[in-house]
């Protein structure tokens, strides 16, 4: 993969984001290339989720730069930047708890109704037509992360595995470019954990599209990341494939320890 | 129908025929994205040529072993339909089945091809090709996860429909030419037995004989084409196969496959089918499943619930087989339907369901009046792999839970000295596939097939009865008869006991083994605020054990009525801390116990169950579902169970 040339689709640069006097992330840089599956890695509290959330633009640092596809991102509140195709997925489920599977996913779709209000509000006509087609697209991904035998079923009644699931199908529906996952695979059996890496390698090729992932567990971030981020306190301590990083004296001392 | 039978010998034969008088009604269903897709006869019949034509393009010669593999769908269907329009030789296979059982059927049946449903089957046959030296190519339907594969011997099921379409008049001759060579001796199938003792046999079926025995079926029960089915068991299972396959195409009836491996209880209810062929803890389950749900019900419901099944209980039966009841007793039942039997077979999607089957193990008379007295036509059938199933099946107004009807048309039965079922049949197995031996040792020149199963004709209703597998009747050391499947079945109806193993062939008295029912016990340790984290320390819990000890003593008690099963009470048992599993080898992919290969394996915990020791600390290898290998260890508790006397001998005695 890392032979060709591959064109970079995000670069954050020399961020710094604080909390009053607590800094979150100090000068941190690095790049996510088109088609990649990036990890972010670093003990509790290294600033992996901030980092995401500045992506996300619900964190908005003090100094530093944003570019996305090689323009620099003005700052952005989270829905303008759900427009420009980057979607998400959180640490703590956020479904629609009293929804089914299918409703929750059909809300990924909502940036992309764009039919009429009028017909949207009498659902006749086009936005029927709009629907369908939207209906269709969310099946397959419900299709394709096989969570169909759920697909009626209120999503708060669900196991947590499941619910991770179709938090990822909502975040697919809305066909993102970039695709930002906050550990998704937390308090997940080792059986669990399996699908999911099957499932996000599996976007990752047949959708094509690049993610960004934190996870704690080593193992599985060692087989799916094409390169990796390392964070601790804040700072950045390595950046390269797994394999660098995982010989990277500081990396081990850090975080890895020995036994790993 | 009947007048054309002569001709109506191979399926290429049946699948033309249901184009011309059935064309347009339905054939095969999927849900797919949500929705019920339709293939009429001429749709399916139409893929299947394209197939056959496409596979001819990619080298499939006549009497080539395609191995298909996949869950239930249309596309699998076509596949074995098309192979064997095409003089190939259709295997299909579990796809469940871990690597070596795999490795063992694909080189023992040498397969050259392989029709398979997804990723996971691709990969695990890549896995072996370098011992599958006969193999060329893998055709998959399902193209999610194989975009980056080397598709050097890898095609899409779409491409070769593409290839078969485009392909010109010379395939189509050669298609014709190969068809004209089909006929009722052709080989029809290979279907590979679950393997209960030793290796799993290859049956070679021909087309005549599968064709025979799903007419007799379907004649038994009235098909027609205005029938339809839920096709939700393993592909490689010959009762799939038979229903699905061989009753289905020579009645025209429509198969129904369900949208994924999860969805069957959704699909079911969807797709409502007239006849329903499960397995005994199929049945079991569904049952347990409403009565848990009635526990959780409002007060009101469950009341009305418990009137109405006593009612059920007292009059359902009769009423189903038509004989006199009371107008009021009619009148409340004709309520009860309202209110609660209809509600709750739409809920289980029986509502239309005129024939239910349970076959392959025994069934208790509680389950089956359970659902008689619902007015589901629950009853039970008689077969194995080498008779093309169909051996016995029971008439709609003769149905016990203890025997399993009579020979159907083209089947006759015999006894054998040693009480051993033979059978001749019109679906007679041809042979096993490369081995002679086993071949001779199984059927007789004049046809005779030895069953392997010890019955007998029960006088007082003319069906038969299977007590055991033949071979595993033995003898206790104070002479009294073991048999063990009949004591394991009597444990099994208890809903708190998944699996029992019994030993004591050659030994002093029997021990026993049990496995609990996660769903059945893990429900009532929540009602009664016991927490348990696994299997295996609900299995472990004290007051687990005391209920199961209640089950034992009672088998024994019923035990102790029978004079001739006298012996076989349990003195001893444990339960196991892990859940028998195929994937271990120790039961099979049908569920059926290997038990020799279990008591070899857990022969600590056996030489314990006859020592005096309370309990006993063992490590188990465990094997997960890719093949790797892991270790759980655990101590084990030996429980005592109270013997009883003959009670013959008591009442005698005062």
């Amino acid at each position: 993969m890392s032979s060709e040339q591959k064109k970079v689709m995000m670069e954050v640069k020399n961020i710094n984001l604080r909390f009053g006097g607590v800094i979150a992330i100090q000068d941190v840089s690095f790049d996510i290339q088109e088609g990649e599956i990036r990890a972010i890695i670093g003990p509790n509290g290294a600033g992996k989720s901030s980092m995401l959330n500045v992506i996300n633009g619900f964190y908005h640092p003090q100094e530093g730069e944003i570019w996305f596809r090689g323009e620099k991102r003005p700052s952005m509140e989270p829905y303008e930047v759900a427009k420009t195709g980057i979607a998400r997925t959180f640490q703590n489920i956020a479904l629609f708890k009293g929804m089914t599977t299918i409703e929750n996913v059909m809300t990924g779709r909502q940036l992309q109704m764009n039919k009429n209000f009028f017909w949207q509000l009498f659902r006749y006509g086009p936005a029927i037509e709009e629907e369908v087609m939207h209906r269709k697209r969310c099946e397959e991904i419900i299709d394709f992360l096989e969570i169909n035998h759920i697909r009626k079923s209120p999503v708060g009644s669900l196991p947590y595995g499941l619910q991770k699931r179709v938090e990822l199908a909502r975040a697919l529906a809305m066909e993102p470019d970039l695709l930002l996952l906050d550990e998704p695979m937390a308090g997940m059996n080792v059986e669990e954990k399996q699908d999911m890496s099957r499932f996000i390698i599996d976007v990752n090729e047949e959708f094509g599209t690049t993610i960004a992932l934190i996870e704690h567990d080593m193992a599985v971030v060692m087989d799916l990341a094409d390169r990796v981020v390392v964070l601790d306190y804040g700072k950045m301590l390595a950046d390269g494939t797994p394999k660098e990083v995982q010989s990277n004296q500081a990396v081990i001392d850090a975080y890895l320890g020995v036994a790993h | 129908m009947q007048s054309s039978d002569v001709a109506l010998d191979t399926m290429p034969k049946l699948l033309a025929r249901n184009v011309a008088e059935f064309g347009d009604s339905p054939a095969f269903r999927e849900k797919d994205l949500g929705i019920w897709q339709t293939w009429t006869w001429k749709e399916a019949s139409a893929e299947v040529m394209k197939l056959a034509k496409g596979l001819i393009e990619i080298g499939v010669s006549e009497g080539d072993h395609i191995a298909v593999i996949g869950r239930n769908r249309p596309h699998l269907y076509w596949s074995l339909l098309a192979a064997q329009h095409l003089g190939a030789v259709p295997v299909p296979l579990y796809q469940d089945a871990v690597a070596d059982e795999m490795e063992y059927i694909l080189t023992h049946c040498n397969a050259a091809y392989a029709i398979v449903g997804d990723q996971e089957q691709v990969d695990k046959i890549q896995d072996l090709s370098s011992k599958l030296t006969n193999l060329k190519d893998i055709v998959y339907v399902d193209p999610k996860g194989l975009r980056k594969y080397d598709k050097a011997h890898l095609h899409s099921y779409e491409s070769i429909l593409e290839a078969g379409d485009k392909s010109g008049d010379k395939v189509q001759k050669e298609l014709q030419t190969r068809l004209d060579k089909v006929n009722g001796q052709s080989t029809c199938v290979l279907i590979y037995t679950s393997g209960t003792t030793g290796k799993s046999k290859g049956v070679v079926q021909t087309h005549g004989a599968i064709i025979g025995a799903s007419m007799s079926a379907n004649e038994h029960d009235g098909w027609t084409k205005d029938d339809y089915l839920l096709s939700y068991l393993p592909m490689a299972w010959v009762g799939d196969y038979m229903i699905s396959v061989g009753q289905g195409m020579a009645a025209g009836a429509c198969i129904n496959c369900p949208e994924g491996a999860d969805t069957f209880q959704v699909d079911l209810r969807e797709v409502g089918p007239t006849f329903f062929l499960g397995p005994p803890p199929l049945w079991e389950r569904i049952k347990t499943s409403v009565y848990i749900r009635i526990e959780d019900a409002a007060s009101i419901k469950r009341k009305a619930f418990n009137y109405f099944m006593k009612h059920a209980d007292k009059v359902g039966r009769d009423i189903l087989e038509r004989k006199p009841v009371s107008f009021i007793d009619r009148l409340i039942y004709f309520a009860g339907d309202i209110i609660i039997y209809g509600p709750l077979k739409n809920m289980l999607g029986m509502s239309k369901v005129r024939i239910a089957y349970t076959a392959g193990e025994a069934i208790s008379s509680e389950l089956f009046d359970f659902y008689r007295s619902l007015g589901i036509n629950l009853k039970q059938l008689y077969g194995q792999t080498e008779a093309s199933v169909f051996l016995t099946m029971q008439n709609n107004n003769e149905v016990y839970a203890d025997t399993v009807g009579k020979p159907i048309n083209g089947v006759e039965l015999k006894i054998a000295d040693s009480g051993e079922v033979l059978y001749r049949s019109v679906g007679a197995f041809k042979e096993y596939y490369k081995n002679p031996k086993a071949t001779r040792d199984t059927k007789d020149k004049d046809g005779w097939v030895a069953t392997g199963d010890a019955g007998y004709i029960d006088e007082d209703t003319g069906q038969l009865r299977i007590i055991d597998r033949a071979n595993s009747v033995g003898k206790l050391n104070n002479g009294s008869l073991f048999a063990p499947k009949y004591v394991e079945n009597k444990l099994k109806f208890y809903p708190n006991i998944l699996e029992a193993v019994l030993f004591g062939d050659g030994k002093e008295n029997c021990v026993a083994f049990l496995n609990i029912d996660l769903t059945a016990v893990g429900n009532w340790a929540e009602r009664n605020n016991i927490s348990y984290s696994s299997y295996q320390e609900l299995a472990a819990n004290a007051e687990v054990g005391k209920i199961l000890k209640e089950h034992v003593e009672a088998v024994n008690m019923d035990l102790a009525k029978d004079s001739s099963m006298s012996g076989c009470q349990i003195k001893r048992f444990l339960v196991l801390h892990k859940e028998l599993d195929p994937d271990d080898g120790e039961i099979t992919r049908t569920r059926k116990v290997k038990r020799s290969f279990v008591a070899e394996k857990y022969a600590d915990l056996v030489s314990a169950l006859y020592s005096d020791k309370v309990s006993i600390a063992t490590k188990t290898e465990v094997t997960y579902e890719d093949g790797r290998k892991g270790y759980l260890e655990a101590t084990v508790s030996c429980v005592d169970a109270t013997l009883y006397q003959l009670q013959k001998q008591n009442e005698n005695a005062a």
